[in-house]
């Protein structure tokens, strides 16, 4: 899950990281009180995106009236396909200069990767090409966890001036420290700024817990919001692997090879999926219902794709599942059905029966590709 | 031969009371595969499929001389039994478990080093020696004995590759699971490393997905270390970027890990990458006929 920068900050503090004056706002008069205490501030979109401020999502206010203008622009703006409906008001900090530290799982060395910067404000690629010798990377073993001689070698090779030193070196300690205790995947200030007053605070951050550890997590769990389409909030709450994209092909598959691998064929073939829905393994017939609800709830979808290769998963299962919803809803568009692997027979016996008794245009197929080749011929181009 | 577990593989099943661990215990005895020991604490003495359960790892060790187990427990728990495995002495691990969190993950990966143990997964379908010995949940009835090593990120993928193999008339030495999260106990360059040394494995397939940069890593030691002809696959060209597709290994983070930059990283290795999974059998079977 990802967090907002209010709550990451809130965890920031809380581990006596210092952190700008700041207070959320839900509307533009709660954006007025909170300007009127701080003085100059800054509008903060909260949106679980990235770019925020390339994408207009931060805007700057000299005075109240502006900031109550600024606040009215901002409320309701779509950034990058979220809508604004926090904002977080900070005062506007005097900055000298502008840092990066930011902590990550490291795939390739099994480890946990410290990144420091001596420069910051851009995206860490970007300070990579732009800046590499300010930039220094330490593998921290997950068994031994970090060492006092790591944080020295990120603080030379990063060229930081040494004033900074025992101030940066407390900061990526405590950042550290979230990272293994709240189990995150990423977490990472940037800016981390020195202000003109010399005070060193975390202006942005950025907090990513694994979701496979809320079950244990439970402070962040509480503070778990569902983001994304209308559909992939609806599918997470009932456990089902969508991903909307922007096509017209809907595709259902079992096994996430199988559903990204279904997508590339369409795409192979000339055409485009609407999205990726993973039923997973062993699903029920439920579930199979579910999905199909869930896609041709999309006004894009001109056909679907149902891509079955049985393991775990049973065909016939599946097959109980498509014409429990085919007989619930009404479906004008075209369906294409591969059913292969286990229990492919009875599968395939029970569609045949209820295709006797329906008009769902239903078009069974027996491998992947010439399914694809059917499903973009049907949805009748791009 | 084969790779990593054989006719000889002794195992036992670790959570072989639950509903999956049962059932698949079940097929893993019907394939012939030699289980000789079941676990689940506090189920010590009872039987399942005639097979006796013991309350730990180690007991059942000592009892039954097993040298493979086959992990069906749940996220919360699992990575508690892949340590009571290597600590018990088990040489190879399979854990199918989906879902385990990944600071467990990255402690489960040097544990099962520092006692010189094979762990594959987590999260994964397991590994089959067609012929010999099946640790996992595979659909066992597609695969066939023969000379094509199998890697895979991907389980539903490895079947759909390996199905149409079989049904090219082409058996498989090995087929290994990996598994699709982003830390896992034996990674591409591991396997090929094995399927290198084995002399039953001819060709190798290769199946790989968005995420991460293994693909690209194994296309490194493709090109200097290995003499057999490798065929891959990648799935994931139109996943768009930021976003979990299905796997928690599977996402492209910060413009890496695409499929573009791993098939081009392959094609640069020698390698042939077929563009859908019947491709890739064709290519199989045209490597045979020359």
């Amino acid at each position: 899950m990802k967090l907002y920068e209010y709550q990451a900050k809130e965890f920031f503090s809380k581990h006596g990281i210092k952190i700008p004056k700041s207070k959320l706002a839900t509307d533009v008069n709660e954006v007025e009180e909170i300007a009127k205490e701080l003085g100059k501030v800054v509008l903060k979109s909260q949106v679980l995106v990235g770019g925020r401020g390339k994408a207009g999502g931060i805007l700057k206010a000299q005075d109240v009236s502006e900031a109550v203008e600024k606040a009215k622009e901002l409320f309701g703006k779509d950034i990058k396909g979220f809508r604004v409906e926090k904002i977080l008001v900070e005062e506007m900090l005097d900055i000298e200069r502008e840092m990066y530290v930011g902590i990550t799982l490291d795939r390739a060395n099994k480890g946990i990767v410290i990144i420091l910067s001596s420069v910051g404000g851009m995206d860490i690629e970007e300070i990579a090409i732009k800046h590499p010798d300010k930039i220094s990377k330490k593998v921290v073993s997950p068994v031994w966890g970090l060492r006092d001689y790591q944080i020295r070698e990120l603080l030379y090779e990063s060229g930081m001036p040494k004033e900074y030193f025992k101030e940066v070196s407390s900061i990526i300690k405590k950042l550290y420290e979230i990272f293994v205790k709240y189990e995150a995947e990423l977490t990472e200030i940037n800016p981390l700024v020195v202000t003109r007053s010399g005070e060193i605070l975390a202006a942005d951050g950025r907090l990513n817990i694994d979701d496979n550890a809320l079950y244990r997590q439970k402070e962040m769990a509480e503070r778990r919001e569902l983001a994304g389409s209308k559909l992939e909030i609806e599918a997470e709450e009932k456990g089902i692997n969508y991903v909307k994209l922007d096509g017209n092909i809907g595709v259902i598959a079992n096994g996430a090879g199988m559903s990204m691998s279904t997508m590339d064929l369409i795409y192979l073939e000339g055409g485009k999926p609407a999205n990726f829905l993973d039923i997973g393994g062993g699903a029920s017939a439920e579930l199979v219902e579910t999905s199909i609800n869930l896609i041709t709830s999309d006004p894009s979808v001109r056909v679907v794709f149902i891509n079955i290769f049985g393991g775990i998963t049973r065909c016939d299962v599946v097959a109980e599942g498509l014409i429990k919803a085919f007989n619930k809803i009404k479906i004008d568009i075209p369906v294409v059905l591969r059913l292969a692997g286990t229990n492919e027979e009875e599968g395939k016996e029970m569609i045949a029966e209820f295709m006797k008794s329906s008009d769902v245009k239903l078009y069974m197929v027996d491998t992947m590709e010439e399914g694809a080749k059917k499903a973009v011929e049907l949805s009748g181009g791009v | 031969m084969a790779i990593i577990i054989d006719e000889n593989t002794k195992a036992i099943v670790q959570g072989i009371t639950g509903y999956q661990g049962s059932f698949h215990a079940k097929r893993m005895l019907d394939y012939g595969t030699n289980i000789v020991g079941g676990v689940t604490p506090g189920k010590g003495g009872m039987e399942v499929h005639g097979i006796p359960v013991f309350n730990t790892v180690k007991e059942a060790v000592e009892e039954t001389s097993a040298n493979a187990s086959v992990i069906f427990v749940p996220p919360a728990f699992a990575s508690d039994a892949v340590f009571e495995a290597v600590d018990s002495g088990i040489e190879v691990v399979v854990c199918i478990t989906e879902g385990i969190p990944v600071h467990d993950e990255l402690k489960l990966y040097w544990k099962v080093r520092e006692k010189n143990a094979v762990l594959i997964g987590p999260n994964c379908p397991g590994i089959i020696s067609p012929g010999k010995s099946h640790l996992g949940i595979m659909p066992y009835e597609i695969f066939k004995e023969g000379s094509v090593g199998i890697v895979s990120r991907s389980g539903t993928l490895t079947y759909q590759i390996a199905y149409n193999l079989t049904n090219f008339g082409i058996g498989q030495s090995t087929v290994v699971g990996i598994g699709g999260d982003r830390i896992i106990g034996s990674d591409f360059i591991d396997i090929l490393k094995k399927f290198e040394k084995d002399d039953q494995t001819e060709i190798v397939v290769l199946v790989g997905e968005i995420g991460g940069a293994d693909e690209e890593n194994a296309a490194e030691f493709i090109a200097s270390e290995m003499s057999k002809p490798v065929v891959g696959y990648i799935a994931g060209i139109t996943a768009p970027p930021g976003k979990r597709m299905g796997h928690a290994g599977a996402i492209i983070e910060g413009g890496k890990g695409t499929a573009e930059s791993k098939i081009k990283a392959l094609e640069k290795a020698g390698v042939r990458v077929g563009r859908t999974p019947f491709e890739v059998a064709e290519i199989v079977r045209d490597l045979y006929k020359k």
